[in-house]
């Protein structure tokens, strides 16, 4: 077992090997395996698990990755992500993907789709349309229907036929995975200083480039040892970060944060991870729907669902309340519309509920923190040393 | 400019019905009338018309404001109200139109909506507005249709039947239960066989720029003749009737062998023939157009003509199908179309109609077109050796409007076009030696 460092330091290392070494080596160690990469936010993963497929989440270059033929594809008004990702699989940093996947996150990602098509990338493109109709018999059924072509896409490349004991078995084991992620948010809750966010963040993206049963394996252990009573308490606030649910900050800017007083006890980063609170039911004869259901009934807000049902600002009130946080902290993508679009409905609702925040804008490749870190320790500054009694959120 | 726009008869009557809109709209609560708020992709005009409810569409008034010159006034609005300066432009104008007291492109309050209906159809921006306008309207239904996307470049029949269950189980009821009248099935069906002879009318209409010189401007013009199409007029008799009199006026130029009516005048000389992907601006509207009016450029094609509705291919609305049809449309908007399709459509206008260049104007806040137009632009270039141009503007956000950008930019692009132009010609020239 490797003790906590190396462990975060080897997550570190799989989070950000824009090879995909993992995937290469776990396809090379038996026949009939496949890889498959899907956009950010969030995909059914266990759906491709049991189809005997990899799941393995592309965020992007962020600062690791110098972009010269993405941005021939995208105007500089477009964000990032799309160009980044582009840049990669152009250079055949893929070259052993065999397919991908394009969750329905916004424009943007929706015609990535058409260019991968273009570009004749991988054995197939797959747009995967999550209903925005949140009614079981039709939304419900329409989403079964996509997952379905999913798993013929592999089934056509390793000719495996998927049984409802493959399904309940993935179902299961993401359901740990989902379950420890949370018992780390717990206790960060609580304890933040046993575990700093950059930390959690790379033993989360560790997860979606390598298998569930590892990583189930790495956040075992990450658990057990922050259970344990260690590490000093620093003053400082707690806050919540949104609206970083697709393009992801660079580590610098995640360090920063908490660098400038604040403990980040929640987060949207890996949302895609955390999509669906609680458990899938892994015992039933028929999974899809079980997943279905689950998207529909116990799936987190995120900008790129629908949500007049079930209003955004008061679920985010919510998270804050129960991480007992001081404030929240809203971070954007640069032209990232459907974050940009939240934004007034969030601070709108915020200055009635008396919830502090403030806002800021990033890009993936970003190295200057400066303006942000001033700006986020001035707001954890002004409730520290000039708030005698915190805000209590109702 | 001329001072003094020339208008063309079929204009005169456009104006009409659109004031007539605005009228019942301004007095619609006097008169008991429900009102729709929706958008024009995807609109669902027949189903509306069925249940006696007025439409508005946010983005017709964003545009006829930023025509009006009123949009940047109501863009600071919404930006002081923490709405970024990246996003979609028309949701800006809106929001700061309703927060300036909701009135109207005609200088008239619009009426509160009594049901927002989201006919989501390749646009996500479309989702978070409505989202926005709910919590403007906190009472008002919301009614929200997935269009599912063609991803794979086809409507599949389980695409089909997850829209019909939408109408089935949320549609449908939600507008008897706004409008109080029950759903008439035969009442549509007539709206749509109507709605079958505009969509007859208006392809034929764009189908005249095969003619040499080309009789209308498909794009500068066109965004005038989708009108009464797209905003809530398709299914009745008065469409119907806008397209033969247009069609007729332009039988008549074809005749006479004239070019298309422009501000500007007639135009005279048909230099260059263009197919134009992504909307215009609409702040310089009559500016922009005169850039390729002064060029002797006519557009033949153009996408945004199409983001109503793709008709070109021979679809249409089905009275025999009703809900069926209606789900069809939704997905066979430009938008909802995957690239490669748009590819092929666009390909198809360059060939059939004869273009001598295709030219993209990117929207800075549209990522529904913008997204992509640069791999379509190289893919066309690369299929069918077409000269292609690339300009950058915004809907209806004046700040990014440079006029001296675009017409160097539109001025290099001409050149290259003579110049290609005199090449061909030299090279069908019989050999003296």
């Amino acid at each position: 077992m490797l003790d906590f460092k190396q462990l975060i330091k080897e997550c570190k290392e799989l989070a950000f090997d824009l090879n995909f070494t993992r995937a290469k080596r776990w396809k090379e160690e038996a026949p009939g395996r496949v890889v498959v990469g899907y956009m950010p936010v969030y995909f059914p993963r266990e759906v491709l698990h049991a189809a005997g497929a990899l799941p393995v989440a592309i965020f992007g270059g962020g600062d690791k990755k110098q972009v010269i033929r993405g941005d021939a594809y995208y105007q500089s008004y477009i964000c990032h992500i799309p160009r980044s990702t582009l840049d990669i699989v152009l250079d055949g940093q893929t070259a052993h993907f065999d397919g991908y996947i394009f969750p329905s996150i916004c424009d943007v990602i929706r015609n990535l789709s058409g260019i991968f098509k273009l570009n004749n990338i991988g054995k197939f493109i797959k747009y995967m349309d999550f209903p925005q109709n949140f009614l079981p018999e039709v939304g419900g059924v329409f989403y079964q229907q996509e997952m379905q072509h999913v798993m013929h896409y592999v089934q056509e490349i390793n000719n495996k036929t998927v049984t409802t004991a493959d399904l309940n078995h993935s179902i299961a084991l993401y359901n740990k995975n989902r379950q420890l992620i949370e018992r780390i948010y717990e206790i960060r809750q609580h304890y933040p200083w046993r575990m700093t966010i950059e930390e959690v963040y790379y033993v989360l993206r560790a997860g979606t480039v390598i298998p569930v049963e590892e990583h189930n394996q790495i956040l075992e252990q990450v658990c057990n040892h922050i259970e344990q009573n260690i590490g000093e308490p620093q003053d400082k606030v707690k806050v919540v970060i949104s609206g970083a649910f697709c393009e992801q900050p660079s580590i610098g800017l995640i360090k920063s944060i908490e660098e400038a007083g604040c403990y980040v006890v929640d987060d949207d980063y890996m949302l895609g991870s955390r999509m669906i609170l609680g458990d899938i039911s892994a015992t039933t004869n028929s999974p899809l729907e079980a997943i279905a259901h689950a998207y529909i009934y116990q799936s987190q807000y995120s900008s790129s669902i629908y949500d007049v049902s079930n209003p955004k600002e008061n679920r985010l009130a919510e998270i804050a309340k129960k991480r007992g946080a001081d404030g929240v902290l809203f971070a954007s993508a640069s032209f990232c519309d459907p974050s940009l679009l939240d934004a007034p409905i969030f601070q709108k609702a915020f200055d009635k509920m008396g919830i502090r925040y403030i806002a800021f804008q990033f890009s993936e490749n970003i190295n200057q923190y400066k303006v942000i870190k001033e700006q986020v320790g001035a707001f954890s500054d002004s409730i520290k040393l000039w708030e005698d009694e915190s805000v209590h959120i109702s | 400019m001329k001072s003094e726009v020339k208008k063309e008869n079929s204009m005169i009557l456009q104006k009409e019905m659109i004031e007539g809109l605005f009228n019942d709209l301004a007095n619609a609560k006097a008169n008991g009338r429900k009102v729709c708020y929706t958008f024009v992709p995807g609109n669902l005009s027949e189903l509306i018309r069925t249940f006696d409810m007025l439409p508005v569409y946010p983005e017709i008034n964003a545009l006829q404001n930023a025509m009006r010159k009123k949009s940047a006034a109501y863009i600071k609005e919404a930006e002081k109200h923490a709405h970024s300066e990246d996003v979609c432009t028309y949701v800006k104008c809106d929001v700061g139109m309703l927060l300036k007291g909701n009135i109207g492109p005609t200088g008239q309050k619009l009426p509160e909506p009594d049901v927002l209906l989201l006919s989501y159809t390749g646009c996500f921006t479309f989702m978070k507005w409505f989202e926005t306008l709910k919590r403007e309207y906190p009472d008002t239904t919301v009614i929200m249709l997935h269009t599912p996307y063609q991803e794979n470049g086809k409507m599949t029949p389980e695409m089909t039947q997850y829209m019909v269950k939408q109408f089935h189980e949320e549609v449908i009821p939600k507008m008897e239960a706004v409008s109080g009248i029950k759903f008439d099935e035969e009442k549509l069906k007539k709206h749509l066989e109507l709605s079958k002879e505009s969509e007859d009318w208006i392809t034929k209409i764009f189908d005249t720029t095969k003619h040499r010189p080309s009789p209308i401007d498909a794009y500068f013009a066109g965004v005038y003749y989708i009108g009464p199409i797209n905003i809530g007029f398709r299914g009745t008799q008065e469409a119907v009737d806008y397209y033969k009199a247009l069609y007729a006026e332009i039988q008549e130029r074809i005749q006479l062998g004239l070019g298309p009516v422009t501000p500007e005048g007639e135009m005279s000389e048909e230099k260059y023939r263009l197919v134009v992907e992504g909307p215009p601006n609409w702040t310089s509207f009559r500016e922009f157009w005169k850039i390729f009016y002064d060029m002797g450029a006519v557009i033949v094609a153009s996408s945004y003509t199409k983001v109503g509705g793709v008709y070109d291919l021979g679809w249409r609305h089905n009275p025999e199908k009703p809900l069926e049809s209606l789900a069809e449309y939704c997905m066979n908007c430009y938008t909802n179309l995957n690239l490669p399709q748009r590819v092929d459509l666009l390909s198809k206008c360059i060939a059939e109609y004869g273009a001598d260049g295709y030219v993209t104007n990117s929207i800075k806040s549209c990522n529904s077109f913008s997204a992509g137009q640069l791999a379509m632009m190289r893919e066309i270039e690369d299929k069918l050796e077409v000269p292609v141009g690339f300009i950058e503007s915004d809907l209806v956000d004046p700040r990014y409007f440079s006029y001296s950008n675009i017409k160097n930019r539109l001025e290099s692009y001409f050149q290259m076009l003579a110049q290609r132009k005199m090449m061909k010609e030299l090279a069908n020239q019989p050999s003296n030696t």
